[in-house]
């Protein structure tokens, strides 16, 4: 019996990593096809003839697709740095800093994780609206230049760590702006990368805050841009296109995987009741 | 403590306040304005008849919330989310729960394998349904194995048959979501104390026996978390719907889900947006009571 066990385990391993890179590997393949191959019904997943041709299509041909990537970039950037500095305020002030009502807030935060965000849809798009923020996109930037969950972190993180260093710092003369900056922020460097990598994440992957918002083509992001090749063409989806243009939308995450994954696994964790 | 320490603690202290106060405060104005008032918004605006274009509004009580039980595609909308949460639910946290046990039992090379299988949580959702659509495709690879296997005689349009499309966005959520609660499991697991599973290996206990009495068990409290993060995460499934059907909920309404209707009722040519927001308070208030149930559930299940 037992000598059956690591075989069968690995074979479990296996088939559901199978199941995992099966549509990444297709979408790979199908972006190296030409468009030809792709609806011929070709079994190959090598393609027979490859070929650049979706992506010199994506990036020569169609004006807009560099501008996409060009938005989601700078979308995300400002995005993560906003929430980043923001968040990272908000929890140190909350467990460092004592004043009245700083109970209250805390707790009004933390109940702001629980509220689906289907709630908030239609009043924030109003508010947006009065605010003259259609189609630009501080619609997007606004209402999530916080996160409630990134504030809890950063307070959790601030509460756990020694207070000697500031209390150094304030003795030798510095602000509690420049303790702030000089001393806490860059002692927490790992719980700021964390949050960074995935408020990023979630900035690059949005779709419906920019589908809403954003109405001229040139300034969509990559997902809303992706979606709207779908339906270009009056229904003949160009699979070329599109597959190369997920991919391509997968690379930047991709390469922040590989190079900060220690961070994905720990944030995982303190989502976790840990 | 005399008086003149004490005055100037309270000058430190009122300066304390005012720092406190500051850093806090775009976080509280931002979600004072988006969440707090908006929750406010949403409930006034679930009263009136409300046309986005012209400014009309109306107050006319309860009569969006009535409109729900007998508009034939708020049921069915409601209908699609309730089996699409049924059925993604309970399968995205069993197979977590049994991928992150089989990771984490001492084999080589459970790194490699942890990496691949968190790729689908990076995806963009847009990337994701497109790539999705184009396997399910008419001539795409999973009708071509299918037919080569001798599984199906002929290709299944699965974009445009109302009875698959479903399934089809039900397993694309599966295949997509469990990575990141098997991650959680994971973390979970590693925190079980190794001398119980010795303990029952001593007295006789199979690998299956192990699971079911000792992991199950331990991970309940992961377990409620990963079940409500699942019904909320379920029950406002829009992307990947919107993006199959290309904002249409069809084929033949089969992909209408709560979050897609209340999208086109709030922001389509029709007097429906108050309509739509009395849809999301609905919405919301049915996730409350799921995920309270599910918890009672959970928490109640007799200890093994």
């Amino acid at each position: 019996m037992k000598k059956y066990v690591k075989p069968s385990l690995y074979l479990i391993l296996i088939i559901y990593a199978a199941f995992t890179l099966f549509p990444f590997l297709w979408a790979v393949s199908g972006a190296f096809k030409s468009y030809k191959e792709i609806t011929s019904g070709s079994m190959s997943i090598i393609p027979n003839d490859p070929t650049f041709n979706a992506f010199i299509k994506l990036f020569q041909m169609d004006d807009l697709f560099l501008r996409w990537v060009f938005n989601s970039f700078w979308l995300c950037t400002l995005g993560t740095i906003i929430n980043v500095l923001l968040n990272s305020m908000a929890g140190y002030s909350l467990a460092r800093l004592r004043f009245k009502g700083s109970q209250a807030v805390f707790y009004m935060i933390l109940a702001t994780i629980m509220v689906p965000g289907q709630v908030l849809l239609i009043p924030n798009y109003l508010i947006v609206k009065n605010l003259g923020l259609i189609n630009s996109f501080g619609a997007i930037l606004f209402p999530s230049a916080v996160n409630a969950t990134y504030i809890f972190m950063m307070r959790q993180f601030f509460i756990n760590f020694p207070k000697e260093l500031e209390e150094a710092a304030a003795i030798d003369g510095l602000s509690r702006i420049g303790t702030f900056f000089r001393i806490a922020m860059p002692l927490a460097k790992v719980s700021i990368s964390t949050q960074a990598v995935f408020i990023f994440l979630g900035f690059w992957n949005n779709f419906l805050q920019p589908k809403l918002y954003l109405q001229d083509p040139a300034k969509y992001t990559l997902t809303v841009g992706i979606q709207s090749m779908m339906s270009r063409y009056s229904g003949i989806t160009q699979w070329d296109e599109v597959l190369a243009a997920s991919v391509i939308s997968l690379v930047p995450i991709l390469i922040i995987y590989i190079v900060l994954n220690k961070y994905f696994m720990q944030s995982v964790r303190m989502d976790g009741e840990k | 403590m005399g008086v003149l320490t004490y005055m100037k603690k309270s000058k430190s202290l009122r300066r304390e306040a005012l720092q406190g106060t500051l850093f806090v405060l775009p976080a509280v104005i931002v979600i004072g304005i988006f969440v707090f008032i908006s929750i406010l918004f949403a409930i006034f605006i679930s009263f009136h008849r409300v046309n986005l274009f012209t400014g009309y509004m109306e107050f006319i009580g309860l009569d969006n919330y009535m409109r729900i039980f007998s508009d034939t595609k708020s049921l069915r909308a409601f209908t699609n989310t309730a089996t699409f949460v049924a059925v993604v639910v309970p399968i995205q946290t069993f197979l977590a729960m049994v991928m992150a046990s089989v990771l984490n039992a001492q084999i080589k090379g459970r790194l490699q394998f942890r990496v691949i299988y968190f790729l689908p949580t990076l995806t963009s959702s847009a990337a994701l349904t497109m790539i999705f659509m184009f396997l399910f495709s008419l001539t795409g690879p999973v009708n071509e194995i299918a037919m080569k296997i001798g599984l199906l005689d002929a290709p299944i349009n699965f974009l445009k048959e109302a009875k698959v499309a479903l399934q089809v966005i039900m397993a694309m959520n599966i295949w997509s979501t469990v990575p990141f609660f098997m991650t959680i499991y994971l973390a979970a697991l590693q925190e079980i104390p190794k001398s119980i599973y010795e303990a029952a290996e001593v007295d006789g206990a199979n690998a299956f026996q192990r699971f079911f009495y000792i992991t199950i068990p331990q991970l309940k409290p992961i377990t409620t978390f990963v079940l409500l993060m699942g019904i909320v995460g379920t029950f406002q499934m829009f992307d990947q719907a919107f993006i199959f059907s290309n904002g249409s909920g069809g084929p033949e309404n089969s992909t209408l889900t709560v979050a897609l209707l209340i999208y086109r009722n709030a922001f389509g040519q029709n007097n429906t947006m108050g309509y739509a927001a009395a849809m999301s308070i609905m919405l919301a208030a049915i996730i409350f009571i799921i995920s309270f149930i599910a918890q009672k559930l959970n928490n109640s299940e007799s200890m093994y």
